[in-house]
């Protein structure tokens, strides 16, 4: 079971919200949708749903093109950010009503809601009507709805965004679970990077209506190809600054040297763009090829048990993620290390030069 | 803890309590006065306890003008209410043409009361009018000035014309509230566009609905202007609204207490017809 998307874009007016885009989404794994809120993961889910028709391109699902198919006759289900429940109907007839429209017997859609409910942890609400629950009630009656009717295609648009920091973390857990014993294609979208990393599967990084990657989730985060895919899935951003390679040294465009046996020995003499993501920068040296710099400190702050610290680097604000708590005064000069082992380097159009 | 006490406060609440006092309770508690007492000119008053609720309760006259009230309101009750959600629910959501919609719908909203019933009565004339010439010349018999039904037909016209506006506006506000998302849900599940009215937009329009009633009710059954101007309560008494025949009870016969006594009768009916409007719609509401 497969969805695919074949050149698919999508134009408004003038305005390109979807850039040609080629996917093949598979079964079994999550499929995560990553980038900022804007980069058009929404509009993307609505074309795979068929909520809205492509300008140009097909949308294929399980071998057959769907693309002018009706989003009721595909088999589709969705989760929105907002809590989309009927607002005058109990958490029951919520639950029920995908499954009431789609006609099944009476003894069936009650077994099936209480099964769904169960697994929700809905059970003692299923009288209740949504604005009588908590957000993460809603959000689950939301789910339960969704993930009632057998759908071969499941799309979650941040579902857990609009949620507080425990709910969050508790549907997390329970989500991938909730899909294990499941046929069907699941879609996920994120802005959160961290949350790309927690489901693993498959991750598209999208940036301004394009793909800029699409692999499994953990190649895409060690090896993106761009540096617009690496920006995408690093929080805080990455740091990125112009580096010369000469001979077997690199220096950072502020005279920071290091041998280049630490990394790309073979690459050819020129100018490239060096990233480093935030918790490669850190406060005591880690890793084989630890480079030290310095920087005035601009911002301090504790991020859980990690401390961030934005510094100025020359021109640049770079940011730096340290384990642990550290007190770091704001306006004076602190000394960093680089993982430089750990570092991208990308040529000027922006793509990553392997090596 | 240290706190300073004293009276400021107070001067904060004064405003609010002169505004209302000179607004509301005043007035009111005048009227109470004429109420209970009677009076042969000389600006001598005598006592007259309740007689006044009495007679008015037991009145036919007023029972007459009672019954006129709520058929006209249930009447215009019934055809704006559902004529504004249908007209909100045909106006588009967005582009252009949103604005030009706006704007004339607000217009009749935008005219003075007494101006409505004149341009309604110009405009039915049967000689001249416009509307009452047309149905003439369709072979209609219609004259409003001579025929209570003509008379009726043309009062709830003018009233639909002039405020079914203020219920479009409002049901409009109500649906253009709804994130596209609950549409998308709907097309998912492959709800039906009357489910998505029932489940979706119905409740979701509930309490913008509830605030248009309670206005077209208030509003309706306190209306005197345009039927004043359009018919002036005839013919006959056939269109004489509640505030109609209390106007002509207290300016006209100059019955002060009769008046007084009708006036917080009427007050009281619009209170509790407003309560209960109120309390119907809302309950299994929370918050």
């Amino acid at each position: 079971m497969s969805l695919e998307l074949k050149g698919v874009t999508k134009r408004v007016g003038a305005e390109t919200h979807i850039h040609p885009t080629d996917l093949t989404l598979e079964h079994g794994v999550f499929n995560i949708l990553l980038g900022t809120t804007g980069s058009g993961k929404t509009t993307l889910m609505q074309l795979m749903a068929g909520l809205e028709r492509p300008t140009e391109g097909e949308v294929w699902f399980d071998g057959a093109d769907v693309t002018g198919m009706a989003v009721q006759k595909r088999n589709v289900s969705m989760v929105h950010q907002q809590f989309i429940n009927y607002p005058n109907m109990s958490v029951y007839e919520n639950i029920a009503s995908p499954l009431r429209v789609a006609r099944l017997s009476k003894g069936e859609i009650t077994a099936r809601v209480e099964r769904m409910a169960d697994l929700m942890k809905l059970t003692p609400m299923l009288g209740r009507r949504p604005v009588e629950l908590s957000g993460g009630q809603q959000q689950r009656c939301a789910m339960a709805r969704a993930l009632v009717k057998d759908a071969s295609l499941v799309l979650l648009d941040e579902p857990l965004a609009n949620l507080d920091f425990k709910l969050r973390e508790e549907l997390r857990d329970e989500l991938p679970r909730l899909f294990a014993d499941r046929r069907c294609v699941v879609v996920y979208a994120t802005t959160e990077p961290v949350e790309a990393l927690l489901f693993a599967g498959n991750t598209a990084t999208l940036h301004e209506g394009h793909v800029a990657q699409f692999g499994p989730t953990g190649e895409v985060y060690r090896r993106p190809r761009t540096i617009t895919s690496a920006q995408v899935f690093s929080e805080p951003p990455m740091n990125t600054a112009p580096i010369v390679k000469e001979g077997d040294t690199f220096r950072l465009y502020d005279g920071t040297e290091w041998p280049a046996s630490a990394a790309g020995a073979t690459l050819a003499d020129g100018e490239y763009v060096f990233g480093i993501r935030p918790h490669h920068v850190t406060l005591t040296p880690t890793g084989a090829h630890p480079v030290a710099i310095e920087g005035m400190v601009l911002v301090s702050e504790l991020s859980g048990s990690e401390t961030v610290i934005h510094f100025r680097h020359r021109a640049e604000t770079w940011v730096s993620q340290s384990h642990g708590i550290h007190a770091v005064p704001v306006g004076e000069v602190a000394g960093l290390h680089m993982d430089v082992a750990q570092g991208l380097y990308f040529d000027r159009s922006g793509e990553r030069i392997g090596f | 803890m240290n706190k300073t006490v004293n009276q400021k406060a107070w001067f904060f609440v004064l405003p609010v309590l002169l505004l209302v006092a000179f607004n509301a309770f005043i007035p009111l508690m005048t009227v109470v006065n004429y109420s209970v007492q009677e009076t042969f000119g000389d600006n001598t008053f005598f006592w007259a306890g309740v007689i006044w609720f009495q007679d008015v309760l037991h009145s036919e006259r007023f029972h007459a003008a009672l019954g006129r009230q709520l058929t006209f309101t249930f009447t215009i009750l019934a055809i704006e209410i559902p004529l504004g959600v249908a007209i909100a629910l045909c106006m588009p959501r967005r582009g252009i043409w949103v604005p030009v919609c706006l704007v004339t719908m607000a217009l009749p909203l935008l005219i003075p009361w007494n101006v409505v019933g004149a341009i309604w009565n110009i405009f039915a004339l049967p000689d001249i009018g416009l509307l009452g010439r047309t149905l003439n010349g369709l072979g209609f018999d219609y004259n409003f000035t001579r025929q209570p039904g003509d008379a009726w037909f043309t009062l709830i016209a003018m009233d639909v014309w002039h405020w079914t506006s203020l219920v479009v506006l409002l049901a409009y506000a109500g649906l253009v509230s709804i994130p596209d998302a609950f549409y998308q849900a709907a097309r998912i599940d492959g709800a039906s566009s009357w489910a998505i009215f029932r489940y979706i937009q119905l409740p979701k329009m509930k309490r913008v609905l509830t605030i248009a009633v309670l206005l077209r009710f208030m509003d309706s059954f306190n209306i005197y202007t345009e039927p004043s101007v359009l018919t002036g309560g005839g013919p006959g008494n056939s269109t004489t609204l509640l505030s109609i025949d209390l106007v002509k009870v207290a300016l006209g016969q100059f019955d002060l207490g009769p008046a007084a006594a009708m006036s917080l009768i009427y007050f009281l009916i619009i209170l509790a017809m407003s309560w209960l409007f109120y309390t119907l719609m809302m309950r299994n509401e929370d918050q």
